[in-house]
């Protein structure tokens, strides 16, 4: 696996994709290592955030390969789907803040965030909640024609939940236009994987369904943007849907801006092995040794990344919190 | 006197639980994290091991009907949900088996089995990471609920529950981990259907559960200072509920303020109040009963709303000052 893994990535795709790939993965660490800074020691943000550092290949991969018509649900780790998804950075922010400008308005905080308007209809923070949602968004675009698809985002924990296998069936018996994208990071909470699953390996879960399944390298943003790319083809052209097992690893812990390592939950040489596999840094080393990107162009990405973030910052800091009067409102439509 | 915490209290009922009952076990996902739980499985796994004291995958209804299947086979398991919330998931293992077991079968078969549902709320955590779900639960026939305010009965009340050999949902609240309070050490229950009186007086009668009852008491103190004195139930157990002791009281006072962390409509406040009216009590009430309980809406993440939805020791002065002036 090891191996495999510091393989190359491959680079057959537009220079400009691979380009937004890269920049997208780079606004998802600035955006959340500036949570982090607000959520310790700073203490502003105090909404419970589920971090996405180690994971951005992912969510970045996925939505490279997906039209902005397409719908993708999200989980408790939301912020790196919001932000693939091609999300505002300043609502996302306010809402971290729990503002009314917030993409919730105030509502939801880190763990609920939609932005409607660019497919995202939602995040749960109950464990595989959105699953059988977005099989449901499917069962809408084939009973509806429309040509889209729909995609589950979910970790390797929501493959304990039963119903993960109901969606799984459902999804394949009724050839849903649905990619379930499990991105296992090997840990649910405190727990690893190999306490929790008889068998680790999710991707075989498709087969019992008659269904494609795949594992693959989730720190590769080409190799995750490849597959989902056919994943969605099949589903579009009404062969049902797909697991795509996404190996990855989160490198802070479960909630919060800390690594947890004095928890012992973990240990630093399994972390810092997968620090070395940093999805982001792997793809700026193929960019720049292939030309696609120069030293200079990056460093004026980041700095347009950052300044972006603090712009998000400072709109989430000068906005208002909901009035009371909020409080009862939007219950209903 | 000692006095420890009510997170400690919960921690050394479970210890003297597993160590004195064979049949006993804890199960429940988080039991063994060093902060999902709190403070109140500490020291458990090292000393009991994984086969009492089982942490498991993220499979509520599956874990919930493992449990049941275990206490059918003798054992006293008790299950812990480390938020209230979650307990949606087990929905059917709770409500259409563990809570129908014994009566589907003329009550031949007893479900000696205790769910744990701890209320986990506040700090922005929304809408699925706030729920206190006691209504829900009470409103199952077969399943009796309990919600302790103290260290003490926190411990009492945990053993009583596993002593019962019947379906318990045992609720606790975070908001009270820290509260200090006496709690012998030896091993001791505190009788399920039975409330305590908080607090003596003569004008109004306030009933309330877990949390609530120590912001009753805050009310009351500040009440006392313009001359207002409040008699505070602590009803313990929610089912089933100490009539006995309620209706006594509100004979006294004639007055009720009811005060519930749950939500307002057709809530464990609407049934208390119910309880007062449908019997010749509600003659000598002086006012209309008064609920103080959360408005009827989802968790709201924003800290400026969570201020507001929270009912406190504020919102109970104001429902009790509402009530004396109020005549009927
Ligand atoms: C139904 C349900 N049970 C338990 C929880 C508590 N919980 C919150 S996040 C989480 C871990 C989920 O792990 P995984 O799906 O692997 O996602 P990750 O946090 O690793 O991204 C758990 C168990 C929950 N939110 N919902
Ligand atoms: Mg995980």
């Amino acid at each position: 696996m090891n191996k495999k893994e510091q393989k190359p990535l491959s680079l057959d795709l537009p220079r400009e994709l691979l380009r937004k790939m890269y920049t997208t993965m780079v606004t998802i660490r600035i955006f959340e290592e500036r949570v982090a800074s607000l959520i310790a020691p700073k203490k502003e943000i105090t909404t419970p955030c589920h971090l996405y550092i180690g994971q951005e290949s992912v969510a970045t991969g996925v939505c490279m390969a997906l039209k902005k018509e397409d719908y993708v649900y999200s989980t408790h780790r939301s912020h790196g789907h919001y932000i693939a998804k091609g999300g505002d950075l300043k609502r996302l922010m306010a809402e971290l803040y729990c503002k009314k400008t917030g993409c919730s308005r105030g509502k939801g905080g880190s763990m609920h965030i939609a932005a409607p308007e660019i497919g995202l209809p939602g995040s749960s923070a109950i464990v595989g909640g959105t699953i059988p949602i977005s099989v449901g968004t499917a069962l809408a675009f084939s009973i509806q024609s429309r040509d889209n698809v729909s995609v589950a985002f979910f970790g390797d924990g929501a493959a304990h939940e039963g119903v993960f296998y109901e969606s799984l069936n459902f999804a394949s018996l009724k050839k849903l236009p649905v990619v379930f994208v499990c991105e296992n990071n090997l840990y649910c909470t405190h727990l690893p994987i190999t306490s929790c699953l008889a068998d680790p390996e999710i991707y075989k879960k498709a087969q019992i369904f008659h269904m494609p399944g795949v594992r693959i390298d989730g720190n590769d943003v080409v190799k995750v943007y490849k597959t989902t790319r056919k994943a969605v083809e099949d589903a579009r052209r009404g062969k049902g849907p797909t697991l795509i097992e996404c190996l990855t690893y989160r490198w802070l812990g479960h909630v919060g801006p800390s690594d947890d390592l004095d928890k012992g939950l973990r240990s630093k040489e399994e972390l810092d092995c997968w620090v070395k596999k940093c999805p982001i840094r792997r793809m700026k080393k193929t960019l720049l040794k292939h030309g696609i990107i120069t030293e200079n162009e990056i460093d004026k990405i980041e700095t347009k990344i950052r300044a972006e973030v603090e712009e998000a910052v400072a709109f989430a800091r000068s906005s208002p919190y909901p009035d009371e009067s909020d409080l009862l409102y939007g219950i209903f439509s | 006197m000692r006095t420890i915490s009510f997170a400690k209290a919960i921690n050394e009922a479970l210890h003297q639980i597993i160590a004195t009952d064979k049949q006993a076990f804890l199960i429940g996902q988080g039991i063994t994290s060093p902060w999902y739980v709190g403070t109140t499985t500490v020291g458990l796994i090292g000393r009991f091991g994984p086969k009492r004291v089982i942490d498991t995958p993220t499979s509520e209804n599956c874990i919930t009907g493992v449990a049941l299947g275990a206490a059918l086979a003798g054992m006293h398991p008790i299950i812990c949900f480390p938020r209230m919330d979650f307990m949606y998931l087990a929905m059917d293992q709770l409500a259409n088996h563990m809570a129908n077991w014994c009566y589907m079968f003329g009550g031949q078969l007893n479900v000696p089995m205790v769910v744990w549902a701890i209320i986990n709320r506040g700090g922005e955590q929304a809408a699925q990471h706030s729920q206190a779900l006691q209504a829900v639960f009470s409103h199952i026939p077969g399943v009796k609920v309990v919600m302790p305010s103290t260290p003490y009965d926190a411990k009492g009340l945990l053993i009583a529950s596993v002593q019962d050999g019947n379906p318990v949902v045992y609720i606790d609240d975070r908001w009270l981990y820290e509260k200090e309070g006496h709690v012998p050490e030896e091993h001791y229950s505190v009788p399920i259907g039975k409330g305590v009186v908080r607090r003596e007086g003569k004008d109004i009668t306030v009933v309330a559960t877990s949390y609530l009852v120590h912001e009753a008491l805050k009310a009351a103190d500040n009440l006392s200072n313009v001359g207002i004195d409040v008699e505070i139930v602590d009803l313990l157990s929610v089912k089933p509920l100490d009539e006995k002791l309620l209706f006594k009281s509100v004979e006294k006072t004639n007055r009720l303020v009811v005060v519930d962390g749950g939500w307002i409509h057709f809530g464990l406040a609407a049934e208390i109040a119910a309880r007062v009216s449908e019997t010749c009590l509600f003659k000598l009430l002086k006012a209309p009963v008064m609920r103080v309980a959360l408005p009827n809406a989802p968790a709201p993440a924003s800290s400026a709303l969570e201020k507001v939805y929270y009912p406190n020791a504020g919102s109970i002065v104001s429902a009790v000052k509402k009530s004396l002036e109020k005549r009927n």
